[in-house]
């Protein structure tokens, strides 16, 4: 008799339960805490909130809990939640001159004024897993955290004076900002839409496509102009006040990028930008998208567009892991009508080259 | 009609808490109903919409739903079918999204539904005035294999060039003898802009044209939104010598006798065993109702019985 392949309400209620319970795992061992993820996979949470576009550690920390550490997975379950929110105001620019920084680096001087500050970074850290925290032990104590002053000079900023690097001119402080989370990308993309669409992209696709660009394809010639981590405050213009307000601090990483740019007919030889931009510690996400940002401004820069990490529609429509994740896996969705109507095309195809070909098959016969 | 909702009637049907009425907030909705307004002015054209995050994934029908969400009401009787049934677990789980966001009576009837979300078919039993049917659309541009590029495409559009769709289809006549669109069949919508019916299969498509009620289709992931408003002409694409013909099946449905339905092939066991039952389950359950049976169905069930 006829079973029907299909689910109903009590499967899907029996598959989350499971999901439930092998989330929590064996419950001899303590149950993670939000506030445990939150401190101690602060990285994590970063990335979360970064590519969940929400600046809030304690939800993104709730998030990789209920995902059971799944990033994709946890900044789909903000982004979800991020559509209910209202927009109560937009904030001004973050001034990232005036960050409170705890680690600023730049590749291209060996000193610069206001001095550079490693922070907490797992650079020239040597990666042989430590059995300490096997075991349980704790930290070593420091008193090395240092800060620099604030109000320290953008590094890019320096070679302004020389006009050897393009100067970055804002726009007209009433000139529209593109949003992503309210109007669909649209092509020609402005930059601040690009840069929206880099900061909400997929590390990993950022990174491979960063990474291509130092193997040739759109060969940009970068070099790490400056990258600072720290606490920049968030203002918000009230207009019964008539001024700006601080409602927060927050962490950001940002990279300057620059890069050699031998000229065209109109433009002589200077250095130009790429730029990124990340929430918390996310310096290999920030370093990938300037890289991004500069190829993608090959058109702009009358570059000639050859390599995949050039093509506006192709880098800006797929970085999106939330969309990509959602589309690739829908293929597990039941497909048996169009693969019915596959399989009845095929067959008819089938029959008609059979059909076709017999007599064929018999006069090769008789030839013999 | 649902696009004329009572907002206070809406919000007294108090749905999961802390979440508004059909989960979007009214500005989002507005928006999107602006985006199916233009859509329903311009058959066939697709409208850019600023799709929002939906808490299913993309691609699970984020843009029919969100559709759903901008014109439910509270008097709505919604149907959901993935593959003609209700019953598949995407449609169990986006009726039960809905169900906990608006508190609206669900059906599995189709003549019964206001409001009809589907993924992959068109119900069999037709649809009739103020029926709204809301397709989900994983890609919504119908050149898009031809043509990767949005910026080509919307050129291609806006100059009715879609000579390359015809080459394609002439192609494969030429190497196969007929076209090899099985699903998701090419069509012209009032004589202007070439559409995509979201993956149904061509058995489907016919009945697209001059149908009494409002078709509207949600690309979530691709963040468009397009309409067949009713009445209206949808032609698919295909050449006077080579007509456009729809899949036919050696047997009848094994459960209703139906010779009329798209069927489904279920494999019954491993020595090349099988039958064919209706995809659409509430046509084939109402048939079967109505005493009709197929070679395989069971018994009839006194009423008494039961």
């Amino acid at each position: 008799m006829y079973v029907a392949v299909k689910g109903g309400e009590a499967a899907i209620g029996n598959a989350h339960a499971l999901l439930a319970e092998d989330r929590r795992g064996d419950t001899a061992v303590p149950e993670l805490s939000v506030d445990q993820i939150r401190e101690q996979f602060s990285l994590a949470v970063d990335r979360v909130m970064t590519e969940g576009s929400v600046y809030d550690p304690e939800l993104a920390a709730l998030a990789l809990k209920q995902a059971r550490g799944d990033q994709v997975e946890a900044i789909f379950l903000l982004r979800a939640y991020r559509t209910t929110l209202p927009r109560l105001a937009v904030s001004l620019p973050i001034d990232t001159a005036k960050m409170q920084v705890s680690r600023r680096i730049s590749s291209c001087f060996k000193d610069l004024p206001g001095g550079q500050l490693l922070g907490p970074t797992f650079d020239y850290t040597h990666r042989l897993l430590d059995f300490t925290l096997l075991a349980g032990g704790a930290p070593p104590r420091t008193e090395a955290r240092g800060e620099l002053a604030p109000d320290l000079p953008q590094v890019v900023d320096l070679l302004n004076a020389e006009g050897l690097i393009e100067p970055e001119i804002p726009d007209a402080d009433d000139a529209p900002v593109g949003d992503l989370t309210r109007e669909p990308l649209m092509f020609p993309a402005g930059r601040e839409v690009r840069l929206q669409n880099l900061a909400r992209a997929d590390e990993g696709y950022l990174l491979a496509l960063g990474y291509s660009t130092q193997r040739g394809y759109a060969k940009s010639h970068p070099f790490v102009g400056e990258i600072r981590s720290g606490d920049v405050a968030v203002e918000v213009e009230i207009p019964e006040l008539g001024f700006a307000v601080d409602i927060a601090d927050i962490t950001v990483t940002e990279c300057q990028m620059i890069n050699q740019f031998t000229g065209s007919k109109s433009e002589k030889p200077k250095f130009t930008r790429g730029y990124g931009l990340a929430f918390g510690y996310a310096e290999r996400k920030a370093m990938a998208m300037s890289l991004v940002d500069r190829s993608l401004r090959a058109q702009e820069l009358g570059e000639d567009i050859t390599a995949p990490s050039q093509d506006a529609e192709f880098v800006l429509y797929h970085a999106d892991n939330v969309e990509a994740s959602g589309f690739v896996q829908h293929l597990k969705l039941p497909h048996h009508v169009d693969f019915q109507s596959e399989l009845t095309l095929v067959r008819t195809m089938r029959a008609e080259i059979e059909a076709a070909s017999a007599p064929v098959a018999e006069f090769e016969e008789a030839a013999q | 009609m649902t696009l004329q909702q009572d907002y206070a009637a809406n919000a007294a049907q108090a749905p999961l808490e802390g979440y508004n009425f059909a989960f979007l907030d009214e500005q989002t909705k507005r928006m999107i109903r602006r985006a199916i307004l233009k859509a329903v002015a311009i058959p066939g054209y697709q409208v850019p919409f600023g799709s929002r995050e939906m808490p299913l994934p993309y691609g699970w029908g984020t843009g029919g739903m969100q559709v759903t969400a901008a014109v439910i009401g509270g008097s709505d009787v919604l149907k959901v079918i993935d593959q003609g049934a209700d019953d598949t677990t995407n449609a169990v789980s986006i009726r039960r999204f809905f169900v906990r966001m608006t508190n609206v009576a669900t059906t599995e009837k189709t003549r019964d539904a206001t409001l009809i979300q589907t993924r992959h078919r068109v119900p069999e039993t037709p649809l009739h005035e103020g029926q709204i049917l809301v397709y989900q659309v994983p890609i919504p541009e119908p050149l898009r294999w031809l043509e990767p590029r949005e910026t080509e495409t919307r050129k291609m559009h806006a100059l009715s060039e879609y000579g390359v769709m015809h080459v394609k289809l002439y192609e494969d006549i030429s190497q196969h003898g007929h076209i090899s669109t099985a699903y998701d069949y090419p069509v012209l919508v009032n004589g202007r802009y070439m559409m995509r019916c979201s993956p149904i299969p061509k058995f489907d498509t016919p009945k697209l044209h001059m149908n009494a009620a409002l078709q509207l289709f949600g690309a979530g992931r691709e963040k468009r939104i397009y309409a067949v408003p009713p009445y209206t002409d949808v032609k698919p694409l295909d050449f006077d010598d080579h007509p456009f013909e729809v899949e036919r099946w050696p047997e009848a449905c094994a459960l209703c006798g139906s010779h009329d339905s798209f069927l489904d092939e279920v494999i019954l066991d491993d020595k090349g065993g099988r039958m064919f039952v209706c995809s659409d389950t509430d046509y084939c359950g109402e048939r079967q109702a109505a005493g009709h049976r197929g070679h395989m169905a069971a018994p009839y069930k006194d009423e008494a019985a039961e």
